[in-house]
């Protein structure tokens, strides 16, 4: 069987957005496990991930069958499109220095020192502020992942492989942090988070205008000049579009320093 | 009930949007413009293709210089 642009581009931003938003939610986990208790953390990190999967099944199956292939690619792009462009701009305005990097180490001591200083309350035999950190940690920074993957896994037919990206990428940063036990702050998490606002802008744009077929007066979905190979196209273009904002904020603009 | 509601309308506004309404309600507005074009027939799909790429491309450019300007000098 062999990989289409599509089905890469899914499995590579599937791995990426999952690895980055994890490694947040490895840092939070850490710090409840480190600071409270290795007990809570993990119960809520592991009710976190069933709460997770039933979303991300119950949504599939919604996303896969309600809606015909023209509709569902206007609504997925839309929605990667507006999710795409907010990591995109960050990431962009972080590259030029005009907003600061986020620092894995930073969060793990300013989790530790708030773990340290609240209240201890037990609730069915556990340290209940590491739990319910530990779950809202993972279930936020999971929910984007969920999103991605269900949605980009729909327009292009391939929920498992996106679901096999995101999976394997959740597998490397469990156990990385498990060996090391701190967190990833070497990962280049801007870095990571620029290559997921290009795929999601990318395919954003061409599942928004595949999905104006919708509209057409004979309905079914827009199709681009060159089909498949318009993504590496619109790939360049963003890439060129954002390397050129980002070398002109450069030189136009001091950077900031938090 | 009502201070429930506004939370989990709040938390999906927020999941959805993010923290630049301006490219959400330009996104949203794009498409729906696009729409109408598609709808009336008036170009070909290429052009609506190239037209849509390029204004969402302008977009967000739009946006990155608008919050520069705002960032402290």
């Amino acid at each position: 069987m062999s990989l289409t642009a599509s089905d890469l581009g899914v499995v590579t931003a599937s791995f990426l957005a999952s690895g980055v938003e994890l490694v947040e939610a490895l840092t939070i986990v850490l710090a409840m496990g480190v600071a409270r208790s290795w007990r809570a953390a993990l119960w809520g990190t592991g009710a976190a991930v069933v709460v997770l999967t039933v979303i991300t099944v119950a949504l599939g199956t919604v996303v896969g069958t309600a809606v015909s292939r023209s509709a569902l690619q206007l609504v997925v792009g839309t929605l990667l499109l507006i999710f795409g462009l907010q990591w995109l701009r960050k990431a962009i305005l972080r590259s030029a220095g005009l907003k600061a990097l986020h620092d894995e180490d930073a969060t793990f001591a300013e989790e530790q020192v708030a773990a340290q200083a609240a209240g201890h309350e037990l609730r069915y035999g556990l340290d209940w502020y590491a739990f319910v950190i530990s779950f809202k940690g993972v279930f936020l920074e999971g929910l984007e992942v969920v999103f991605i993957v269900v949605t980009f896994g729909a327009s292009a037919h391939s929920i498992p492989l996106a679901a096999g990206g995101a999976a394997a990428a959740g597998v490397i940063v469990l156990v990385v942090g498990a060996v090391i036990h701190r967190p990833l702050a070497a990962v280049p998490e801007n870095t990571l988070k620029y290559v997921v606002g290009l795929l999601l802008s990318t395919f954003g744009v061409f599942w928004v205008v595949e999905g104006l077929g919708t509209f057409a007066p004979g309905g079914g979905s827009l199709g681009w000049p060159g089909g498949d190979l318009a993504l590496p196209v619109l790939l360049a273009t963003w890439l060129g579009a954002s390397q050129l904002a980002i070398g002109t904020l450069r030189r136009t603009r001091p950077p900031v320093t938090a | 009930m009502i201070r429930a509601l506004r939370t989990f309308a709040a938390f999906w506004f927020d999941f959805v949007v993010g923290d630049d309404w301006r490219i959400a309600a330009g996104v949203v507005g794009l498409v729906a413009a696009a729409a109408v074009i598609v709808h009336l027939a008036v170009v070909r799909a290429g052009i609506v293709a190239a037209g849509v790429a390029l204004a969402v491309v302008v977009l967000v450019l739009a946006a990155i210089v608008s919050d520069a300007r705002r960032a402290p000098r």
